[in-house]
């Protein structure tokens, strides 16, 4: 979540389900919330029935639409234009919110005069450097101010090696000082930040939005004007989005876009407000949190790497924050090695700092398949995921882990990704040989979360326990009892072992006390560990604050500190909200930071700590009592005064001042502009996708420059796009989906009677006049196609998809939802073989909301037929894509790719002239 | 006395002082986002098989009907009509807060997917009470119409009998113990239904169906109470220009005295596959009898005079 951390502070939702209710206007763009968050959407239905707008901008009509006062259809992948075409209706016609502005976000502040815009340099920001692909942040900066790690992208500013910089998390913080060197108040400096935007978005009018997303004019004002009317003091608007945001090359500046407009329009930190980032599924929040990635460590601290530093205090000295929350890095840091190492983790050694693992590459899931493809990967753990159906281009991935020396799959049931080697399409095709793969496959079954003790961290950072109900059947094992054996084995293995890499292993404190026949381990004593405690006393901590940097704390996580205070499993309080005063109903299990719910709530009061109405009160000062209060835990020091300001060289909270309601930011205001943080700028801009069958309006730079692309993959060939010769094979836009009867990649749904009978076969959604112009029939069977591979589905033909209208012509777009494959009840072909794996460079997610494909009728291709087809398919486009390039460059590569496209073709002259020359690499 | 000149579910004041307050659901479609919740918590509450895997292209609902082995089913309407009709009084110039009326220039508005879960309508006067041979189907204490699975002997008598098609007799082998004592395992064969959860009302607890539901739109209490709350509810989406908010079975002067379970529709009964003036199928029994028994007594006496005149002969 670098988008909302870089912007707010921390990387996580800013509001929470409940608050909904509240809202007076609800905007849902890039999530399907009726459909994949039944449960939470009874507050979006509870503010309908109090008269709140709630507006959904989708491609296509769901069945959140259904429940919409207005649906807005639009373009799949032309986000960032319509909601910075909100950002400029907000902007050219004044209707910010200006004292919320002034004060709570960086607008006043003064931005070097060496940045340069996409507007100067046509699509591209200062700072880009073609020969790495990579910008420069240096421009970006605050006028006056050097660069500092901080923010998602910690490690900018220290040439990181590619990939690997960056954060999932994101907290804000970063800058020198606490107040930035210069501003001005009345934001009428040409380059300010609000002056810098005003330029940004002027070309953003309703009309280049109707355009570009394919919506009328009336459909676009109308969003703005009831947006802008439910704002301000008295009112409030909240954003929701999921991964049809996040699942794009630019998804990370989607959802910074939306966090401009809520600053603008000043509904941050105010009830009613926010945005609300729903997750993909149960504890994806906890598992950035805590998390299953390679480079951060729990509570998003960076993971150290290879080049950037020498010892502890460079480390700490290079991520600590001089001002704001992230002062106390030290603490945190320290405290998670004591957590992880205990006695072995002491001030003489650094707290064993040296020897941590470091990372000297993207270790992201895209990149590891690459790196399977090429046979440098030995051995793969798979849990809790099912690549084979659920990540772009299944193929890609079959492939891949058909090369490895041994797999590890923990599931509960047989997943496509155990079941690759004798059951897939690449068997079918004879592009597999069972006989032939040298990859030794492990199936573990898994326990299911009614099989075991554990939290949850759900969707708007609430952590909450459940019990075991039943004894896990046969070799049915929790997680927690893997990875604890695991460990303990290993560890036991390591006993004798005096290699200087073992250190580390033989290092863990790893004793959990365990029960039952199974030995399962205790679930709240490692729930103990990540709240904390005092080492010597064994005293509960109740909450970051209390942190020592000297190592005599132990805590997991800095940010969970405190769910287990006094002694207490916080999580599992379960008192029904209807039991309680208010509805936010802090006695129901517990969130994230200190309880929680609606972050940066200084923001609902105004400068003087007044309420900003009565009807939006929240959090405010008690002047009597000298103490902030309210609904909600208040998200400031309890007892600074909204007068506060800081003296000269304050440090960490102290440089915070009393008006400054985002206190995990170095300067305590939200960014509008974010100086560094990003890998693709400071500000979002509409590019095209990867694969899109139009050109950029704005900008001859047509795609995100900073996507990541498998230019050398032979697994992961492109469709021509926008006007090249051989676009016209792939003419259709195509968007992923799932569906409320099913999981994900259906794992723990296909294999479900009563889930699989509700929707039991792969489908197409088509709009009636495309079925007409290829001849599918309703009920019938469509073949789709990309260069990747092909897919057979049943034909829903439905005016719930639109077609668009763009540059004259009507562009139709195909939904797939994508829970099908080859194992369970029902089985069907993946609508992720046909995705490609471009990624947002941020983040590594995969575009799958938005690419090109062909269709039509009948069923596809069986067996070795099917690779031919997409071949034949794939040459038909290169061939044309050839023919209009003069040059005849075929180099080295391609004949060891000879199947690829010619889609690899970059359009633009600023990323790689020479490339742009040749048909194919 | 005919069986419709009660108001009163037939067969319900025998309880006595046994007798309960009579219960049911109001279904309330404007608010169902068709997540099916109401029809997987029925089967796993009631432990009712699965009902087939079949794709039918009729939109989101490969359920198609209600039967013996679906006791909920969401159905699934695509309409090109817009969901509130335009208000006959624009918003009062100058209020913002409402976006303006007309639709977006493409028509976008003019869409709408409705979404209702069907269930049985436990009738005041219930025709599947009325034919049942065995006894096996009775009304409850709370009001409610069920089948005793150890009773059933299969006959199918009701099934023609429902003017809605609820009632259904299940054609796969039987999984209770012991099997049905006429049937045998091979086909289960008895008829089953919604029991509005008569074991989960016994213990003090709501439907499962109601308990899943998300977003309120099955609502489980009173039957009087729930009938305030349709005709408030209507009320409410009447003024708010609601394109064809209508109350179904509501109403305890229609043909079957009003449904225990009723609904708020967004178009007419028939769109949803429901019949739009169901009639208690007995209706017009009482009458049939009487008029089958003057025929058989004239039948009889004709046969008796020609005897006696034949005897004479």
């Amino acid at each position: 979540m670098p988008s909302l951390g870089t912007s707010f502070g921390r990387g996580g939702a800013t509001t929470f389900q409940q608050d909904l209710q509240n809202a007076d206007c609800i905007v849902i763009m890039g999530s399907n919330m009726a459909e994949n968050h039944p449960v939470g959407f009874q507050w979006v239905m509870e503010a309908r029935e109090r008269g709140a707008q709630v507006i959904h901008v989708d491609p296509r009509f769901t069945r959140t639409s259904a429940m919409a006062t207005k649906h807005v259809p639009l373009r799949a992948g032309s986000d960032i234009a319509f909601l910075g075409g909100i950002a400029n209706y907000i902007l050219q016609n004044d209707l910010y919110f200006r004292e919320y502005v002034e004060h709570y976000t960086n607008a006043p502040v003064i931005i070097n005069d060496e940045f340069a815009d996409t507007e100067d340099l046509d699509g591209l920001f200062s700072g880009w450097d073609p020969e790495e692909g990579e910008y420069s942040v240096e421009s970006w900066m605050y006028d006056g101010m050097e660069i500092h790690g901080s923010a998602g992208q910690r490690e900018q500013g220290f040439k990181p090696t590619k990939g690997e910089a960056s954060g999932h998390g994101g907290h804000g913080g970063g800058l020198l000082h606490g107040e930035p060197p210069a501003e001005d108040r009345a934001m009428q400096h040409p380059r300010c930040v609000l002056q810098l935007l005003k330029r940004h978005y002027a070309r953003y009018t309703p009309e280049f939005v109707a355009e570009t997303c394919g919506c009328s004019v009336e459909d676009f004002v109308q969003v703005c004007e009831t947006l802008v009317a439910n704002s301000g003091r008295d009112r409030t608007s909240a954003f929701v989005y999921a991964v049809g945001w996040t699942q794009h090359t630019v998804g990370v500046q989607t959802i910074r876009s939306a966090a401009i407009i809520q600053q603008l329009l000043g509904n941050i930190g105010r009830p009613g407000g926010g945005i609300m980032a729903l997750r993909g599924h149960a504890s994806i929040q906890g598992s950035t949190d805590i998390p299953t990635l390679y480079n951060i460590l729990p509570g998003y601290l960076p993971m150290p790497h290879t080049e950037s530093y020498g010892d502890l205090d460079r480390y700490i000295e290079a991520n600590t924050s001089p001002t704001g929350w992230w002062g106390h890095f030290r603490a945190y840091f320290v405290s998670l090695m004591k957590a992880y190492f205990g006695e072995n983790a002491n001030a003489d050694n650094d707290f064993l700092f040296k020897s941590l693992p470091r990372i000297d590459d993207d270790n992201s899931a895209y990149w590891t398949v690459e790196q399977m493809l090429q046979g440098k990967v030995k051995g793969y753990i798979i849990a809790g995921e099912n690549p084979a159906v659920g990540h772009a281009n299944g193929k890609a991935h079959r492939l891949g882990l058909s090369r490895l020396e041994w797999l590890v799959v923990r599931d509960v049931v047989e997943i496509e990704s155990a079941s690759f080697w004798y059951d897939s399409p690449e068997v079918e095709s004879g592009e597999l040989e069972p006989e032939a793969i040298p990859t030794e496959i492990f199936f573990l079954p898994a326990a299911t979360h009614t099989e075991k003790d554990g939290s949850f961290t759900n969707t708007q950072r609430l952590l909450q326990w459940h019990w075991q109900a039943v004894e896990p059947k046969e070799d049915c094992r929790s997680e927690l009892w893997f990875y604890f054996h695991l460990g303990r084995l290993i560890k036991q293995k390591l006993a004798d072992s005096e290699d200087e890499r073992d250190k580390l292993i033989k290092a863990l404190r790893w004793e959990y006390p365990t029960h039952s026949g199974i030995q399962e381990p205790d679930a709240e004593a490692v729930l103990q560990e990540i709240s904390g405690q005092e080492i010597e006393s064994g005293k509960f901590l109740s909450g970051y604050p209390e942190l020592k940097d000297d190592g005599s704390t132990l805590c997991g996580c800095w940010i969970y500190s405190g769910c287990f205070k006094e002694g207490i499993n916080q999580t599992a309080r379960k008192k029904p909200h209807w039991e309680q005063d208010t509805y936010v109903a802090d006695e129901w299990a517990w969130a994230w930071p200190d309880n929680r719910h609606l972050l940066y709530n200084r923001a609902s009061a105004d400068p003087d700590g007044k309420p900003w109405s009565e009807r939006k009160r929240y959090v405010w000062w008690d002047a009597g009592e000298g103490k902030w209060t309210g609904l909600d835990s208040p998200d400031f020091e309890e007892d600074k005064p909204p007068s506060y300001v800081p003296p000269k060289d304050a440090k960490a909270e102290d440089a915070i001042a009393g008006d400054h309601p985002f206190v995990m930011q170095a300067d305590g205001r939200s960014w509008l502009y974010v100086p560094q943080g990003l890998e693709d700028g400071p500000l979002p801009t509409h590019y095209e996708p990867h694969e899109s069958p139009f050109g950029n309006r704005l900008y001859s730079q047509r795609a995100n420059p900073r996507r990541q692309q498998n230019k050398d993959l032979a697994e992961d060939p492109y469709n021509p796009v926008a006007d090249e010769p051989g676009a016209d094979v792939y003419p259709y836009v195509v968007t992923t989906y799932r569906l409320t009867e099913h999981h994900t990649a259906g794992g723990m749904t296909r294999s479900v009677p009563y889930l699989a009978e509700l929707q039991p076969q792969m489908f197409c959604e088509v709009h009636p006049d495309l079925a007409r112009d290829v001849g599918l029939e309703h009920g019938g069977w469509a073949t789709i196609y990309t260069s990747r591979s092909a897919i057979e589905a049943r034909v829903m033909v439905t005016d719930r998809m639109r077609p668009v209208r763009m540059d004259g012509r009507e562009v139709h777009q195909i939904g797939l939802p994508y829970h099908w494959g080859k194992r369970g009840l029902i089985t069907g072909d993946s609508a992720n073989d046909l995705a490609h794996m471009a990624l947002d460079p941020n983040v590594h997610i995969q575009e799958t909301k938005a690419f090109t494909c062909g269709i039509r009728p009948g069923r596809r291709p069986r067996g070795a037929d099917l690779p031919r087809f997409v071949a034949e398919l794939r040459e038909q486009a290169r061939s044309r894509l050839e023919a209009s390039v003069a040059e005849p460059p075929m180099s080295g590569r391609t004949s060891r790719t000879p199947s690829a496209p010619g889609g690899r073709r970059e359009e633009d002259p600023h990323v790689e002239p020479e490339e742009a020359r040749k048909p194919a690499q | 006395m005919s069986v419709v000149e009660t108001k009163r579910p037939d067969g319900w004041e025998s309880y006595g002082d046994a007798q309960k307050e009579r219960v049911g659901f109001f279904t309330d479609t404007s608010v169902c986002i068709g997540c099916k919740a109401c029809e997987v918590a029925c089967k796993e509450w009631n432990l009712i098989p699965e009902d087939g895997r079949v794709w039918t292209g009729e939109s989101y609902d490969h359920t198609s009907q209600l039967g013996a082995n679906t006791w909920r089913h969401v159905a699934f309407v695509e309409q090109r009509k817009p969901l509130q009709a335009l208000l006959e009084a624009p918003p009062a110039p100058g209020d913002r807060t409402a976006p303006s009326a007309a639709p977006g220039g493409d028509g976008s508005t003019a869409l709408r997917w409705l979404m209702e879960s069907d269930v049985c309508k436990h009738c005041t006067h219930a025709a599947c009470l009325d034919v049942c041979p065995t006894g096996s189907l009775f009304r409850t204490e709370f009001g409610t119409v069920v089948v005793q699975q150890d009773i059933c002997n299969g006959c199918g008598y009701c099934v023609p009998a429902c003017p809605f098609g609820v009632l259904d007799k299940r054609h796969l082998p039987a999984t209770t113990d012991p099997p049905p004592a006429i049937l045998g395992r091979k086909e289960d064969g008895r008829v089953w239904k919604c029991t509005l959860c008569y074991d989960r009302l016994k213990g003090g607890h709501e439907p499962a169906c109601a308990k899943a539901c998300p977003t309120k739109s099955i609502q489980f209490g009173p039957l009087e109470e729930l009938r305030e709350r349709a005709d408030a509810r209507l009320a409410k989406l009447s003024a708010e220009g609601w394109n064809g908010a209508q109350l179904y079975g509501r109403d305890p002067e229609d043909g079957v005295g009003g449904f225990g379970a009723f609904f708020l529709l967004l178009d007419d009964p028939e769109v949803y596959g429901l019949p739009p003036d169901p009639v208690v199928t007995t209706r017009d029994l009482p009458e049939m009898w009487s008029n089958m028994l003057a025929a058989a007594g004239a039948m009889l006496a004709g046969v008796a005079a020609l005897t006696l005149f034949g005897s004479r002969r």
